[in-house]
Parts: structure tokens; C-alpha cells; sequence
């Protein structure tokens, strides 16, 4: 987006920090990319650039990993980017009429954003919650689980009020009378 | 065994408040079996452990079900140099969530299985990988690491021992593949993950080009169990060739979804209808995916007698995979569900093989073809030439896992594909 993404000497002493877990430098191009997309909200070319110059890799490699992972954000997303599994056991249990039901809402189609710069919707693949199904992720973080239109509805309420969703926990039906 | 899981106290989830806290997992025994072995390391010799860890057969839970401790036994003598552990969290396979129950409710037991690990194999480093979905859960696994460290059973001399080790955590950012060891490791030395040619193997040649051994999350946390209360103890639990305790976990259409553990070689029945509490909206039970995405769905009336176990599912037809049961039940349309999987596999080929690459991609575009209503009889036979020309000719097992279930579906649900199609002219081979 912007020439003026940089470094500072707090980002430079952590990305030292995640450096220093691997043998060799590269191996840190991932979690540095994942500082990097936390800092400025996407890993678009001037912040491959950044990342390749400050671990002193060639850009291509940084954009080579950058285009095989998902996660990474090419390009400036919506500020909240609402990921919906439509994947095995979630398409069989509604995925698609809340991936839908979204699109709908939003007015946006699935790999679009807002045009106030507010939500994406994607939809994905499996996310490791299965038996929460339906279900998406926030923004690459929390998992909200158990999606009926209603909760849609409350989610973006509270999103567009600032408020992101809380951790989850999903106990085990087996220990549900027990104290776990 | 079977008929008593109602009594089954669980072992690897077990029902303690706040289990993930050091403390109360000192209090429960918790890196009793560290201690031990750390204290006796003549009983205890690095060889001694592997073949205890042998002898229990923790079958490998990430899906090819291998002896964990056997796979422990192909690494090297140690030269000096250094070697790792990397333990698999990607956790990706449509269908599977329990590793992510291990590290928000008993991270210190998959802790310390990985740190017995290491000091069997003499390695000094250990890599959690953890796919990037999963960061509410690395955080709670970074956290019962932190208070390892504190408590001084991981870094510099383990507990006053020689014997050092340290855990790193490294997330992933996407991408289904990395779940395959090879590509795991290109993806921890900060590359794309493209899957290696093996040989040579892992523990030949792994992360940096040193010995190199993976297990995933759920095998590492059986370590403990074995270490605690002996080989023999363990057997007790389940089948003779599949031993030990399982996260199942449960999904699709029944009243009472989750993860939930038992031993090995639960009825499936049993499993869906009395645990899961039955197929939801009191519909009849279609069909069953046992082991995650690319274990062989397998119709409701071949499910008499069958248990989870590997050779139970392989004498139905079917595979252990990850044990994510996705139960099915009469309205689905395997077609849709079929498409659906291999649009999945599409996405997720690395696209270094051809056979994988563009045989995702043809199996996807024409389910959805059928799917939409526009197929012909003789694209069924297209599909199964597809498949046959991507089995086992490429570099990792993706592309067998992505025919898989095309090719079982189309034999086992022949009549639904075939309704799906339009009328032909051509005659069908
Ligand atoms: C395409 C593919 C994806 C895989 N994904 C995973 C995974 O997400 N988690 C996992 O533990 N193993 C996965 N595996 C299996 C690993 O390659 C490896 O066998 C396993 O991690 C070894 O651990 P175990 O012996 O303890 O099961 C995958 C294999 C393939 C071919
Ligand atoms: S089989 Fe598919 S996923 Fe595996 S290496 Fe080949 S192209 Fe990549
Ligand atoms: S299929 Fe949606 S989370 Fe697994």
C-alpha cells in the first residue's frame, strides 16, 4: 500500500527474538511474516519487501511463501475478515446458507470486502471445529461456533461496535455433568 | 472391552478442572513419568524407553497409524550434531478437531510425552507445529510451555540432569498440506510447503538435513500413559493391534457432535448412536466417514460389527485415518458431499505432481459438472480412469487421499451418481 511501512527497534528486538528459535535465518520467514501482517494488517509487496530486506532474503522467496499460505493477506482486507467453513462436515450441517445468509447481510459476495473497508467474507476450508459446525473465524483468531442467523446478526452488531468475539471452549459432552 | 466404555474413565482428557495449570497437573501425577525415568537412567536408558514406548504399539494417531516407538528406533546414533523432534499440530484433515482439545485441556501431558521423546531419541530441540487457525490454541499451549520452563522440566538440565531441551512453537498460515511430515518441515524452514521425495526418510534426513523424527500431538501425549504404568498396562486397553486410548471425534449429523475419548476399537455403532446420542431429527443413518476426509465413506448397512480400529475398518473397506467420524445421515447428497471433498483436495495440491495437480482439478470440475445436473453416465468411468492415473504416482500421499473417496463413492453410491446424470446416447462401458 504504502512506501512508509517500517521497523521500529521494539518490532526489530522481537523479530530477533523469533529468529533466534531456528538454526538458520529463514526459517523465521513465517512467524516474521505473521508480525509483520499483525503490525500492518496485510503482507501486500511493500511488506514482503520490508520482511526481505530486514532478514536480508530475496523478495521472491518472501513472496513465494506469501502466495502459498492462505492466512497471508495479499492485499489490504476488510477490517474484520469473516472466514466461514463450507468444508466437509460444516457444508453438511448448513455452511453454505450462513455462508449465504452473510453475503446477503453484507451485500458483498464471498472473497469480496465492504466498500467501507469493514467486513471480507471467505469462504474456507475445514478449520479444525467440526463438531461446532457451522462455524467461522474472526480475522484469523477466534472461532465462533454453532452459527444460526441470529448469532450472524449479533456478531456483526457487536463487531461493528468494536467488540471481538471471546475465546470459545468446547467441552467434551462426556465430561458435561462432570467437573472439567 | 467394548461393552464396558460407559465406565471408561478417560485418560488423555480426563474430567480435572483446570487440568492445563502445572500445578493441578503435579497434583495428578503430571511429569511423574519424566521424573522417573530422569531419576533411574540406568533402568531408564534412552534405548530402554524406546523399547517400552515399542512394546505398548501407541499406533501413530496422525493417520498412517505406525508403531510410535518403532518409528523412534530408525533414528541414528547420535553424532553430536544436532537432531529434532517436530511435533504435528496442523491438524487440517476435513473432519478431525482433536488435537486442539489436547492443548487447551492437557497441554503438559502432550509436554511431557514430547520431552520423554526427545530424551529417548538424544534430541535437545523440539518444534510444536500448529497450523495458524489454530492460534487461540497456540496461545494456551505457549502458556503451559512458559510454566514447563518455570518449573524446570524444559531448557537447560531437566531437572537438575544432564539432559537439555528446549520447545519452540512454530504456526503455520494455511495451507492443508503441511500436515504431511515432508512438507511440514520445507514449511518450518520458512519455505512453501512442497512435500520431499522419500527416501531419504526423516530420521535420515529432516529439518536442516539432520535425523528428524515426527509424531503427532495425540501419539506424543500416550507417551506418559506407557511410561507410568508399563507397556503391558497398555495393551489392556482396546484391541490386540490397535491399543490404547482414542480421541473420536464425532461430526455431521448427529444430536450430540464433539471429541470424546475411549479406547480403541469402539463398536461404530455403538459410537454414533449411544455416545454421539443417535443420527439427528430421528433420520436414518445414510452413511459414515470413519477417519477424516480421505478414509472411504462407508454405507450405513456395511457398519454391522465394525469397530474403530485398523484392521476392523480395513475389513470393511475403510481406513482408522484420524478417527473424525463425519456421520451422514439419509438426506445427503453424496454427489454434493463428494464434490465437495474433492473441491477441497483441488485447493490443497501443492501442484509440484502432475497426476495430483491436474487430476484434483479434473475430479473437482467434473463432480461439479454432475452435480449440476449437466453429467453423462460415462464421466463416472471418466472419474475412476482419473483416479487410477493419480494413485500412488506422485510424491506424497494427497493424491491418493484425494481418490479415494471418489472412487469408493462412485462404487458404493453407483445409483445416486447415476441418477444424477443425464440420459446418454453413448453406451456405457
Ligand atoms: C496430505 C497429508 C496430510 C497430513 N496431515 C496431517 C496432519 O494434519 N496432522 C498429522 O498429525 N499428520 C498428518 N499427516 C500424516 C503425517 O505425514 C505423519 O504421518 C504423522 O504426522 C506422523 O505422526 P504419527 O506417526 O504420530 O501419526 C498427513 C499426511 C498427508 C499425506
Ligand atoms: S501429491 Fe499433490 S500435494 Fe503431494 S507433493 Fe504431489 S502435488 Fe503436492
Ligand atoms: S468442516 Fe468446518 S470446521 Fe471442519
Amino acid at each position: 500500500m504504502s512506501d512508509t511501512n517500517t521497523f521500529d527497534a521494539t518490532d526489530l528486538a522481537e523479530i530477533e527474538r523469533l529468529t533466534a528459535k531456528y538454526p538458520e535465518k529463514q526459517a523465521a520467514v513465517l512467524p516474521v511474516l505473521w508480525y509483520a501482517q499483525d503490525k500492518f494488517g496485510h503482507t501486500d509487496p511493500s511488506v514482503q519487501k520490508l520482511v526481505a530486506d530486514t532478514l536480508n532474503i530475496p523478495e521472491a522467496h518472501i513472496y513465494g511463501v506469501v502466495t502459498f499460505y492462505t492466512q497471508f493477506y495479499e492485499k489490504p482486507m476488510g477490517r474484520h475478515v469473516l472466514d466461514v467453513c463450507t468444508c466437509l462436515s460444516c457444508q453438511v450441517c448448513g455452511g453454505y446458507d450462513i455462508l449465504q445468509y452473510l453475503e446477503e447481510k453484507l451485500e458483498i459476495k464471498a472473497g469480496e470486502t465492504t466498500p467501507d473497508g469493514e467486513f471480507s467474507i471467505q469462504s474456507v476450508e475445514c478449520l479444525g471445529a467440526c463438531g461446532y459446525a457451522p462455524m467461522l473465524q474472526v480475522t484469523n483468531d477466534k472461532f465462533v461456533n454453532h452459527l444460526t442467523h441470529k448469532k450472524i446478526d449479533k456478531l456483526i452488531e457487536a463487531l461493528k461496535a468494536g467488540k471481538k468475539p471471546e475465546f470459545e471452549s468446547n467441552r467434551m459432552p462426556q465430561h458435561e455433568n462432570g467437573s472439567e | 472391552m467394548t461393552n464396558d466404555w460407559k465406565s471408561y474413565n478417560p485418560l488423555l482428557l480426563p474430567a480435572i478442572k483446570d487440568l492445563h495449570e502445572i500445578t493441578v497437573y503435579e497434583k495428578n501425577n503430571g511429569y511423574q513419568a519424566l521424573r522417573k525415568i530422569l531419576k533411574d537412567q540406568e533402568t531408564w536408558s534412552p534405548n530402554n524407553v524406546i523399547g517400552e514406548v515399542k512394546a505398548a504399539n501407541i499406533r501413530g494417531r496422525g493417520g498412517a497409524g505406525f508403531n510410535a516407538g518403532l518409528k523412534w528406533s530408525f533414528m541414528p546414533e547420535p553424532d553430536g550434531k544436532p537432531r529434532y523432534l517436530a511435533c504435528n499440530g496442523d491438524e487440517s484433515e476435513p473432519g478431525t478437531f482433536k488435537d486442539r482439545k489436547i492443548f487447551e485441556f492437557n497441554p503438559h501431558l502432550f509436554i511431557e510425552g514430547s520431552i520423554i521423546a526427545a530424551y529417548a531419541m538424544q534430541i535437545n530441540v523440539i518444534y510444536v507445529y500448529i497450523r495458524g487457525e489454530y492460534r487461540p490454541f497456540l496461545k494456551k499451549l505457549q502458556k503451559a510451555i512458559d510454566q514447563a520452563y518455570e518449573n524446570g522440566y524444559l531448557g537447560k538440565k531437566v531437572l537438575g540432569t544432564d539432559f537439555s531441551v528446549e520447545m519452540y512453537t512454530h504456526m503455520g498460515a494455511g495451507a492443508y498440506i503441511c500436515g504431511e511430515e515432508s512438507s511440514l518441515m520445507e514449511s518450518l524452514e520458512g519455505k512453501r510447503g512442497y512435500p520431499r521425495v522419500k527416501p531419504p526418510f526423516p530420521a535420515q534426513r529432516g529439518l536442516w538435513g539432520r535425523p528428524t523424527t515426527i509424531n503427532n500431538i495425540e501419539t506424543l501425549a500416550n507417551v506418559p500413559l506407557v511410561m507410568n504404568n508399563g507397556a503391558d498396562w497398555y495393551l489392556e486397553i482396546g484391541p490386540d493391534t490397535h491399543p490404547g486410548p482414542v480421541l473420536y471425534g464425532i461430526s455431521g449429523h448427529v444430536n450430540r457432535p464433539g471429541v470424546y475419548e475411549y479406547p480403541a476399537g469402539m463398536d461404530i455403532m455403538t459410537l454414533i448412536n449411544d455416545v454421539a446420542g443417535g443420527v439427528r431429527g430421528g433420520k436414518k443413518l445414510k452413511a459414515l466417514i470413519p477417519g477424516g476426509s480421505s478414509t472411504p465413506p462407508l454405507r450405513a448397512d456395511m457398519l454391522e460389527g465394525v469397530s474403530m480400529d485398523s484392521d476392523s475398518l480395513r475389513e470393511a473397506g475403510s481406513m482408522m485415518g484420524t478417527a473424525g467420524m463425519v456421520v451422514l445421515d439419509e438426506d445427503t447428497d453424496m454427489v454434493d458431499l463428494i464434490w465437495r471433498i474433492s473441491h477441497f483436495y483441488s485447493h490443497e495440491s501443492c501442484g509440484q505432481c502432475t497426476p495430483c495437480r491436474d487430476g484434483t482439478g479434473w475430479l473437482e470440475k467434473t463432480l461439479r459438472k454432475i452435480k449440476d445436473g449437466n453429467g453423462e453416465l460415462r464421466d463416472l468411468d471418466l472419474l475412476l480412469a482419473i483416479c487410477h492415473r493419480m494413485e500412488g504416482r506422485t510424491i506424497c500421499a494427497l493424491a491418493d487421499a484425494a481418490a479415494w473417496p471418489v472412487r469408493y463413492s462412485i462404487d458404493r453410491f453407483r445409483d445416486e451418481f447415476e441418477k444424477k446424470c443425464r440420459k446418454t446416447v453413448y453406451a456405457v462401458a
